[in-house]
């Protein structure tokens, strides 16, 4: 397999610089042509007014949050059962992406909940979780940048990222039950309301951008810390924006 | 691997036979006795447990009815933090003097090693800290079936906090500041543990029959006994690289 080859840092070093831009464009182009659509010709919602339109940002933000997680336990795996670092660099990179995404999606839920529900937090199931998997990120860059030896570091974020992806859905049913327990029927995120065709997609074109610049922040850091965790090789030393 | 197992059976190590789950046994009997010569540190641990849940009437105020209202999550909130605080207690010594090492060479699987040094942990902190329970809960107004619940919930929650602690503790294992680390890592995979532990107890309280979130907690617990012990192995692993 060709592809293979690319699991070598020097070998995809080159390809992510290709890749780069090509997706920060894609990323550009569809969050514009999102935002046109969700901010312009999406209609109003009437029950919520004009305020319903941060769930072009608060959705897609949302299933990054979550998305990145289970890409990141992916590559988990890989790191530990085929040894291949370019992995462990990779969960390195798409973590502080993850993270802003899930703090996004819970700052601008609270945005949104503030005019729409009266209160900027409820303890709601699906807002209590998600703060959850902030703490699980947060956990993992902070023991990966505590561990001094790369390699270690590499492996115990790894582990730690699978036993937080086993947790995840424990967790989530853990926190619905618990509030279904306590608050009864009270907020519904999901009321049964149909959307309009236009807002569809505008949501699904922001999902798309995000995804995009996901994957473009996600390659320029690896290449950033390809270059750091590499600094002493030879191939490093002659490619030409370090010479 | 194989070349590891193939010097193994050519050392004359012992005339006997090694039972692999043995294993839990010796590294259970090894920890005990260790523990047992410093009790200081077990009643170090109950201490904060107790001070911890009597903070609280203090800062709420002694109103009965609300104090008796968030007895559960502030016992069960407490219990968290004082297994915490033991959990480095599990390997941080031995990974100190050598001892992990050696258990990594022993002829008893490391899995079987952890599962011992798990339940002499849990002995030493979970089931003081579910003895204790009844008396922090009578303060709090706590009746007789809800006492008896919540020290069920306890004895069958705190082996899980055992349990997914031993993975944060061997994942930080001679790092940096890794106590105030281990806490971001181990409590939010405490919280399915919190929710249905304080759940069975606040469930007697509203008059609920609290069965589910105690079988919920049992169900934590085998999860956690059948796995955690290979994540744990997997850990220590990667810190003894």
């Amino acid at each position: 397999m060709a592809l293979f080859k690319y699991s070598a840092p020097s070998a995809f070093y080159p390809l992510a610089g290709k890749l780069v831009p090509w997706f920060g464009a894609a990323a550009f182009v569809l969050g514009v042509v999102g935002l046109y659509i969700g901010l312009f010709v999406a209609p109003e919602d009437f029950q919520q007014g004009e305020v319903y339109r941060i769930i072009f940002i608060h959705v897609p933000t949302a299933w990054m949050g979550m998305f990145i997680y289970l890409v990141m336990a992916m590559y988990g795996v890989l790191a530990l059962i085929y040894q291949t670092r370019l992995s462990a660099m990779m969960m390195e990179a798409l973590a502080p992406t993850g993270a802003i995404f899930t703090a996004l999606a819970l700052w601008t839920g609270a945005l949104w909940g503030k005019p729409t529900w009266g209160t900027y937090w409820a303890w709601d199931a699906r807002m209590t979780s998600t703060l959850i998997l902030l703490f699980l990120y947060i956990g993992y860059i902070a023991l990966v940048n505590a561990i001094e030896d790369k390699k270690r570091a590499d492996k115990a974020g790894a582990l730690l990222v699978i036993v937080g992806s086993v947790n995840v859905p424990i967790i989530y049913f853990s926190v619905k039950w618990w509030n279904t327990l306590h608050q009864g029927a009270s907020i519904s995120v999901s009321g049964g309301n149909k959307m309009a065709m236009t807002m569809l997609l505008a949501m699904l074109i922001m999902a798309l951008a995000c995804w995009m610049y996901s994957i473009a922040v996600a390659l320029c850091r690896v290449r950033a810390i390809i270059l750091e965790r590499e600094r002493h090789t030879q191939w490093v030393r002659e490619i030409k924006e370090v010479r | 691997m194989s070349a590891a197992n193939a010097s193994n059976a050519a050392l004359p190590i012992s005339a006997r036979e090694i039972i692999p789950e043995k294993g839990v046994l010796v590294a259970a009997r090894r920890d005990l006795a260790l523990a047992m010569r410093s009790r200081g540190e077990l009643v170090q641990a109950l201490a904060f447990f107790v001070i911890c849940v009597s903070l609280f009437p203090l800062a709420i105020g002694p109103e009965s009815a609300l104090l008796k209202r968030i007895a559960p999550g502030v016992v069960w909130v407490c219990a968290l933090l004082a297994v915490l605080l033991t959990l480095p207690r599990l390997f941080q010594s031995d990974y100190q003097d050598g001892t992990l090492e050696q258990c990594l060479l022993s002829p008893y699987p490391l899995p079987a090693i952890c599962l011992g040094k798990m339940l002499s942990h849990w002995l030493t902190s979970g089931l003081p800290l579910a003895v204790l329970s009844p008396v922090l809960g009578l303060q709090f107004g706590l009746g007789g079936s809800e006492l008896m619940v919540m020290v069920v919930g306890l004895l069958l929650g705190t082996p899980v906090l055992t349990a997914i602690g031993a993975i944060g503790a061997a994942l930080v294992l001679g790092v940096r500041s890794g106590g105030m680390l281990l806490g971001l890592l181990v409590l939010p995979l405490y919280i399915p543990v919190l929710i249905f532990g304080a759940g069975a107890v606040e469930a007697v309280l509203a008059g609920v029959d609290p069965t589910a979130n105690l079988y919920l907690l049992a169900a934590l617990f085998l999860m956690a006994l059948v796995a955690t012990p290979y994540a744990t192995s997997a850990a220590l692993k990667i810190a003894l690289d």
